[in-house]
């Protein structure tokens, strides 16, 4: 009993700590719906900062003036970000913050290894809580109580903000209806940048009050942005009761869930998220989203098929493609093959989530399955190439098919986290099942059939599925199974009043959608020869995210021009520098702020007017290259 | 500071690129195709885990400059293109690819975790062509999964779990808990030190298990969880931040108050040091104590790299070192670039390291480079190695026909 009662303290110590990122985060998205990607960065410099603060300022009272010291500069830096960054892209289409923040993960992995070095550092001890106390036999670290009592404190403080001040009223005003608020004159700016700076005050110092439990090192961020996102939707996005309710559960069953199933931790917090999402779509005390706003990757003016010019460059560009053997080396070629890949699989995401409005953040589950479906086939049958190649995304149909029709029935931020959970659950049954997948040591082996083996020969075979499936997307988008599948993204009670079936709709596109990747996925074991589980993780899952937003999420040739770009440009980054998460970062902020629409949008909306100008006698101007 | 170093060492490599692109024009004729360098391709986690990746680079770099000033390998400097893998299979692979095709390097060389050097090994295989892993641990890379183009340097899994099994058995210690990170070099670390010890004694109970995510320990839980179980000793398989977690956690509550515990790789400086002051005392680890050990041929390097980097050697920088001198050998040794010569050249080798000399067997492509092992202690607020030996991996290996039978095709 006294056992169970500390590991019931050990849940709560955790949960404090969980609650305090989770709080901030859910406070930002609730009032600015930005997806803050960063919120794990600027928890990792909070324990940075405080740090440094804890071993310069001496004495014992340096301690504690250091952690809340350390959030404030932190939260400083947000404010600034928010003012610079983040407020020019507010207008640009939803999701499209998460480039942003995305781009300054990467920078700030890179920063906190400059400044910091790449050693992990371990802080000093709470002075006045080093020890421990006794609690019913058991010993319990004195600094955990202060941290039980600490997430309480802060929900307290949140509350008393949130009721008993004006701009606490704003801002629950602003989490309701946002557009409501504006229309009323509130000054939504400075209530933006005013709310995301308390946010990032709440990640920073969840990170600061670390440093007596644990070393700082560069990877604090990953380990807590993901975590943290999915306690924000258990409880309801924008609730931090609701985050304080999650963080509970979550920080309790993981702490019995070990003593059951010691490898419970891997799996747990994906699993309640998915049992929660199929039960109450909304988490635990969110509420219904309003129908009003406008989906994900509405198209400001509709899509229309290419014109004579735009089909005469895709020819062209199709032309070069088939030429680049005859200039370019084995290398290129090979890495030529992995881009075309990855055009492939941004293209499949961008049906999903620009075309039927459903945003996954977890497309890498598709993706992943096309890839260990080929490899299953070649360890356990020996299967060939050419049969692993069609029957490899099998195995991602299923998928699909299955966590789809649980997806379809949620909406927004909750869907695409249930494809979240879903992955992560897909990621973890390969990664600890030794006996079939071989765990994280992976499948080797699995290389083209000789006749393909040589690099160009695979290029062409790449060159001609990925043709195909692009095409086949095409098709997809504007047969009359599209423009339904638009129309339910466009406007949910008008399609359906129309007489139109939106779950079937919306569960065929997201198998459609998947399938695709899952061909991506079978191209990229064969390029490798080897597949492990990180084809399914998360990274892979934002990797196809940065390039469809990238290209455009409301253009249809978007992703194509996304995912060439991005993918060609970290290769390079990544074989030139040791710093090429910094560079690629600081690119993908400069391409945020120059291409709020993405590039392709760019293009559609800034440049091929000033063409068409121009080449005033063109016969269908202003539709050409639309789509 | 790290930061200035850094940079600066940026600048110093390009000029150096600068100063020897000038030089290779100026080279004229037939003379300066003699002098062509051996291209040599090195692969390895810089990005993801710089603080192992590092001092590794830094050994290379010391070996790659007094191979050089040696006159090379028959009379052509080593060149060595580095690339970053980003800690994924995946780029590994194309980094490979780059390697082999564009810049058609002689052999491979590096890698730190497992299922990169496995994916860079099963390359080297379909692409024939040469792979010494530096660093990666797993079993498989040499045993199961082996194959004929790959050699590993550092003693493996199984064999550090064997030194450490035999202390261990030592102890009157009966009632056993392990905690290990849930993927396969804890499980497998696990499994093998398990193995060795019931082999060893048969009065061992196994009473707990506990497998915290990588990097993502629960450290009160998990700790709490293992005193529950009241084993008399612990093997501890965590490592970096999950460790620290673990240690500070594990002290405060009284965890190993009483208790003996074994522990893998915490006696190296890259995990040891960042612990300091609460390096918990007489731990059974694996390590590398660089500022005891006295040999001749420690002592020489030891010299040598402190006055090149003004920093001490980590494990790291002892891996680097001697793969570098590994690839050099297998160089002089062989009759040609050719990847059937480098094979044959590279088995049975033997090269001379800082911590004594080393032989690639024949039968599995293992080096027999060893550990030593030793109890933890803390000296002047650090954490140190005392009453440590060297093990030399050779008597922890299976024999040849063994090791050969646990390979593919056999």
């Amino acid at each position: 009993m006294d056992f169970l009662f500390v590991q019931f303290l050990n849940g709560l110590a955790s949960a404090s700590a969980l609650f305090l990122v989770a709080s901030g985060l859910s406070i930002i998205f609730g009032v600015t719906r930005i997806v803050n990607f960063a919120h794990g960065a600027f928890y990792m410099l909070g324990a940075y900062v405080a740090y440094t603060l804890t071993t310069t300022l001496t004495g014992p009272l340096g301690f504690w003036v250091a952690l809340p010291l350390a959030a404030v500069i932190v939260a400083a830096l947000g404010a600034l970000v928010e003012m610079t960054l983040l407020r020019r892209i507010y207008e640009a289409p939803e999701l499209f913050q998460l480039l942003a923040t995305f781009g300054l993960t990467l920078m700030v992995e890179d920063l906190v290894v400059l400044i910091w070095g790449p050693e992990d550092l371990l802080g000093p001890r709470a002075p006045g809580l080093e020890g421990a106390v006794n609690i019913f036999g058991q010993l319990f670290p004195a600094y955990d109580l202060m941290l039980i009592a600490l997430g309480p404190i802060v929900l307290a403080g949140l509350w008393l903000l949130f009721h008993k001040t004006r701009w606490g009223v704003l801002v629950r005003a602003a989490t309701q209806d946002r557009t409501m608020v504006a229309a009323l004159g509130v000054n939504q700016a400075w209530l933006f940048t005013s709310v995301f700076t308390l946010g990032i005050f709440l990640a920073a110092l969840g990170g600061a009050v670390q440093i007596p439990r644990e070393a700082v090192h560069h990877m604090m961020d990953l380990q807590i942005i993901v975590e943290a996102f999915v306690i924000v939707v258990i409880g309801g996005l924008g609730n931090v009761f609701g985050a304080f309710l999650a963080a509970f559960i979550i920080a309790e069953l993981n702490a019995f869930g070990i003593l059951l199933f010691p490898k419970i931790s891997l799996v747990l917090v994906f699993l309640v998220m998915a049992v929660v999402l199929v039960v109450r779509p909304w988490g635990l005390l969110g509420k219904p989203e309003g129908a009003a706003r406008a989906a994900v990757g509405t198209a400001l003016q509709p899509w229309k098929r290419l014109g004579a010019r735009g089909r005469n460059l895709s020819l062209g560009l199709l032309l070069v493609l088939a030429l680049l053997p005859v200039f370019a080396g084995n290398y290129l070629l090979a890495v030529s093959t992995e881009i075309l890949i990855f055009v492939l699989f941004a293209a499949s995401l961008h049906l999903m989530m620009g075309v039927g409005g459903m945003v996954s953040f977890g497309h890498a589950a598709y993706f992943g399955l096309g890839a260990y479906g080929a490899a299953l086939l070649v360890r356990f049958t020996g299967a060939p190439m050419e049969v692993g190649l069609w029957a490899g995304p099998l195995l991602a149909v299923a998928g699909a098919a299955l966590f789809g029709w649980f997806c379809v029935r949620l909406s927004g931020v909750y869907l695409a986290m249930l494809t979240l959970a879903f992955a992560q659950i897909v990621w973890s049954i390969v990664f600890q099942w030794y006996e079939v997948t071989g765990g994280d040591n992976g499948i080797l082996g699995i290389w083209p059939s000789s006749w393909a083996s040589d690099p160009m020969v695979f290029y062409y075979l790449t060159l001609g599925i990925v043709t195909l499936g692009i095409l086949a997307i095409r098709r997809i988008v504007f047969a009359p199974f599209g423009y339904a599948v638009r129309g339910c993204r466009d406007s949910v009670l008008r399609a359906e009043s129309i007489g139109m079936n939106r779950m079937s709709l919306q569960w065929l596109c997201f198998t459609l959608a998947g399938s695709f990747a899952g061909f991506a996925g079978v191209l990229y074991a064969y390029l490798k020869g080897s597949v492990f589980p990180d084809v399914l993780a998360i990274p892979t899952s934002v990797d196809g995210l940065v390039m469809v937003l990238l290209g455009g999420i409301q253009t249809v040739a978007g992703p194509v021009v996304g995912a060439a770009v991005y993918e060609a440009l970290s290769i390079y980054m990544t074989s030139e520098t040791d710093l090429w998460k910094l560079i690629l970062g600081g690119l993908i902020v400069v391409l945020v702020v120059a291409f709020p629409e993405g590039i392709v949008g760019f293009w559609q909306r800034r440049v091929q007017p000033l063409l068409s100008d121009r080449d005033g006698r063109d016969e269908e101007p202003a539709r050409e290259g639309t789509a | 500071m790290a930061w200035t170093k850094r940079l600066t060492h940026g600048a110093v490599s390009a000029v150096a690129g600068i100063a020897a692109l000038a030089a290779s024009g100026l080279g004229a004729g037939g003379s300066a195709l003699a002098q062509d360098p051996i291209k040599i391709g090195e692969i390895n986690s810089y990005t993801a885990l710089p603080a192992f990746t590092e001092p590794y680079r830094m050994g290379w770099q010391l070996a790659l400059e007094e191979i050089n000033a040696a006159g090379g390998v028959d009379g052509r400097p080593l060149e060595v293109i580095s690339k970053d893998d980003a800690g994924k299979p995946g780029d590994a692979v194309t980094a490979a690819n780059e390697l082999t095709q564009r810049e058609d390097v002689a052999l491979l060389m590096g890698t730190f975790f497992s299922h990169v050097g496995l994916a860079v090994s099963d390359y080297a295989k379909q692409r024939e062509v040469f792979f010494l892993a530096a660093e990666p641990l797993t079993d498989a890379l040499v045993w199961s999964k082996g194959n004929d183009y790959t050699f590993r340097l550092r003693p493996s899994v199984t064999m550090q779990a064997e030194m450490l099994a035999e202390e261990a058995a030592k102890l009157d210690a009966t009632r056993w808990a392990t905690v290990a990170p849930n993927y396969e070099y804890g499980t497998s670390a696990v499994e093998a030190f398990k193995e060795a010890m019931n082999r060893r004694r048969d009065d061992i109970e196994w009473v707990n298990e506990q497998w915290p995510p990588f990097g993502k320990i629960d450290a009160g839980s998990t700790v709490q969880a293992l005193a529950q179980s009241e084993p008399d000793a612990i093997f501890n398989v965590t490592f970096g931040p999950d460790l620290t977690k673990f240690v500070r956690e594990g002290t405060t509550r009284g965890l190993f108050q009483d208790r003996e515990v074994v522990s893998l790789l915490t006696g190296e400086p890259e995990y040891m040091d960042p612990l300091g002051a609460e390096t918990p005392e007489g731990w059974i680890v694996t390590g590398y104590p660089w500022d005891q050990i006295d040999t001749p041929e420690h002592n020489t390097f030891l010299e040598a790299y402190q006055a090149k980097f003004d920093d001490y050697p980590r494990l790291g920088s002892i891996v680097g070192y001697a793969t570098m001198y590994s690839v050099a050998e297998i160089l002089e040794k062989a009759e040609s670039l050719e990847t059937e010569d480098l094979i044959a050249a590279a088995e049975g080798i033997g090269v001379d390291t800082p911590l004594g000399p080393i032989t690639y067997r024949a039968a599995d492509h293992q080096s027999t480079l060893g550990a030593y092992v030793g109890r933890t202690a803390v000296q002047d607020g650090k954490g140190v190695m005392v009453d440590f030996g060297y093990r030399d991996g050779a008597n922890y290996l299976p024999s040849p026909d063994e090791a050969k039978a646990m390979r593919p095709g056999s």
